[in-house]
């Protein structure tokens, strides 16, 4: 008996029954469709958390004030701080730093009230440290900082918050009413997914500290290493120096690249969720093949018992229900494979899906053995079936 | 020459203790090639046992039963399948022809078991549909055919693969008297060619085709008479 007559055997017997059929191999291509999708989603969303992260900067510290602590009240940071960090003598891998205060703010232009997430202020090396191209207009400069100018940079969703439609260099907004120029708008960032780097406005340091913050304590200090190689050093510098000027360590140091580390393994638990999720369906997929497949023994004992006696051994009736299993649970995987691609072309989520070939064919190959496992119980209930029990079934 | 069948001594036992039943209770029996026997007996008599043992669907409690010169009692579950597939033709009273599959399909069955190529297992089928007079038939499902015609498929694929003795049970049990003559004047035609036949049975008329005529009661055979 050769392959190709097991396989016209089996598929004779799956388009006896061609709705139950189809009923099981849908089973199991939700179950192989859903692990390529859901596999694929926190794919994209590991991939859109490290594009936004890499695009902050991989090589740059932020270094803000710990709250709580030992007892002593810890000390902010300033821009004597700041100043201290840029000394080569004693911080030779600190490439250049940049002092940060943020603050909430209302704004409104034109009547119309619009919600910034962060109101930045800074100095203009803060858009080289924190790789933030601009996409039009420019940056303010150190001279706007010295005489705290009253111009501002925005982001991407600000500007299409305010200014729908409209070109906005040149325009005023109002924040906490006060009139703010704008003079460039930032390339889009996207979301990290906790927190929309788009949605802020970058002023200069100066006039955030007088027009909102008040003068004095600094946010954060960003720092930016010599070069990526020689990120930990440079943190350890920094961990240095200030703790010598603050007397204790009363501040955070965060690498961004700890940071990425750490945000990527948050989405990688949600991707083993998904998928875990998603190999149960598989699963329930293939113990409908099971459940099929024994009442399809049942139903065609008889049939077997004919088949037996005329000659067909053990083996030759085991392979013809084992080939129904595996082409009902092969042909459920391709159609899976197929419906799991094509939905992966869309956005899901917010999230656009990242196809993990290594999936597909985990998921496919995991559908071909489930047919062969679920279908081998069945299977074998024929095979041992005895011709004259079988014969006399009604 | 060595008979087709040679039982000795065959007994078959089912169930132990008090509930203990002996379906057949010593039977010697010997086929020569070419017969055409008829096995009678009510039921209860021990006829269905004598089925399934003389087609290898059942071994013998003890006694030995040789087919062909073979030692079927030795045998296990895939030589017996094979056995059957080689030695048995089987034409049941209930016809067993396989649901949703074509004549000419049910026919080349036990040539599929057998591993015949396609191409003469085809030519074969045609043959022995043609030899019961139904080549117009080959492709209808079973179900679109009368009892006559299904049961003619049957004895079809009983002789497809030159078994060597075709073993008929009732065959004529769910037939009209029509459809009987014509299977019965079936099994004549294969007797005359020179084949075995072996008919299981309990009604005169089907025994009166046989040139012998056993008879089984409570396991044992009280008659063994030849047609003269």
């Amino acid at each position: 008996m050769t392959l190709f007559e097991i396989l016209r055997f089996a598929g004779k017997g799956l388009t006896a029954n061609k709705m139950r059929s189809a009923l099981t191999i849908l089973g199991v291509l939700i179950g192989v469709a859903a692990v390529i999708l859901l596999v694929a989603v926190g794919n994209g969303a590991s991939v859109s958390v490290q594009n936004s992260l890499n695009s902050l900067g991989t090589n740059t510290l932020t270094i803000s004030p710990s709250r709580g602590g030992t007892g002593v009240p810890s000390r902010p940071l300033t821009q004597a701080d700041a100043t201290a960090l840029t000394d080569r003598n004693i911080a030779p891998d600190v490439g250049s730093v940049t002092p940060v205060v943020t603050s909430t703010a209302a704004a409104t232009y034109n009547g119309t009230s619009i919600d910034i997430g962060q109101v930045i202020g800074t100095r203009p090396n803060y858009f080289t440290i924190t790789n933030s191209p601009l996409s039009a207009g420019a940056a303010f400069t150190d001279a706007d900082v010295a005489d705290a100018r009253k111009v501002i940079v925005i982001g991407a969703t600000v500007a299409q918050d305010a200014f729908p439609g409209a070109d906005p260099i040149g325009r005023q907004l109002l924040i906490n009413n006060i009139p703010f120029t704008v003079q460039g708008v930032l390339a889009s960032k996207g979301s990290s997914g906790l927190q929309n780097a788009d949605d802020t406005v970058v002023a200069p340091l100066s006039t955030v500290q007088y027009a909102l913050t008040g003068p004095g304590n600094l946010s954060q200090l960003v720092v930016q290493a010599a070069s990526a190689d020689v990120i930990d050093s440079a943190q350890a510098q920094v961990t240095a120096v200030l703790g010598q000027r603050h007397g204790s360590t009363d501040f955070r140091v965060l690498n961004q690249q700890q940071l990425l580390t750490a945000r990527t393994q948050t989405v990688d638990v949600f991707t083993v969720l998904l998928a875990s999720v998603a190999a149960i369906s598989l699963v329930v997929g293939g113990i409908g093949i099971t459940n099929i497949m024994l009442v399809t023994v049942t139903e065609r004992t008889r049939e077997i018992g004919i088949r037996k006696a005329v000659g067909a051994t053990r083996g030759a009736v085991l392979g013809q229900f084992l080939a129904e299993a595996t082409l009902l649970s092969m042909i459920g995987g391709l159609l899976g494979v197929l419906i799991g691609i094509g939905g992966s072309r869309f956005t899901i989520a917010g999230v656009s899906p990242v196809i993990d070939w290594n999936a597909v064919l985990l998921a496919f190959g995991v559908s071909v053995l489930i047919g062969l496992f679920f279908g081998s119980y069945p299977a074998n209930r024929a095979a041992r079936l005895r011709p004259i029990e079988a014969l006399r079934h009604e | 020459m060595t008979p087709v069948i040679d039982i000795a001594g065959v007994r078959k036992t089912y169930g132990h203790g008090d509930t203990e039943v002996h379906a057949l209770a010593g039977v010697d029996l010997a086929i020569d090639q070419g017969e055409y026997v008829a096995i009678m007996g009510h039921s209860g008599s021990g006829k269905s046992t004598m089925l399934n043992i003389l087609g290898c669907l059942d071994i013998p409690t003890s006694g030995s039963y040789h087919l062909d010169g073979i030692d079927v009692g030795g045998l296990n579950e895939n030589q017996l399948s094979l056995v059957r597939n080689h030695k048995i033709g089987f034409v049941f009273q209930s016809f067993n022809l396989i649901p949703r599959t074509s004549a000419l399909s049910n026919v080349e069955l036990p040539m599929v078991y057998s591993g015949v190529p396609r191409k003469e297992r085809l030519a074969r089928a045609r043959a022995a549909l043609d030899l019961v007079g139904l080549s117009n038939r080959a492709d209808h499902a079973p179900n679109e055919l009368s009892g006559g015609q299904q049961q003619r498929v049957a004895v079809a694929r009983a002789l497809v693969n030159s078994p060597s003795m075709v073993l008929a049970d009732e065959p004529t049990g769910n037939l009209d008297s029509h459809s009987t003559e014509e299977v019965l004047g079936i099994l004549d035609r294969l007797h005359a060619d020179g084949r075995t036949v072996v008919v299981i049975t309990h009604e005169d008329h089907v025994a009166a085709h046989a040139q012998r005529v056993i008879r089984l009661v409570d396991g044992v055979i009280v008659e063994d008479r030849r047609a003269a």
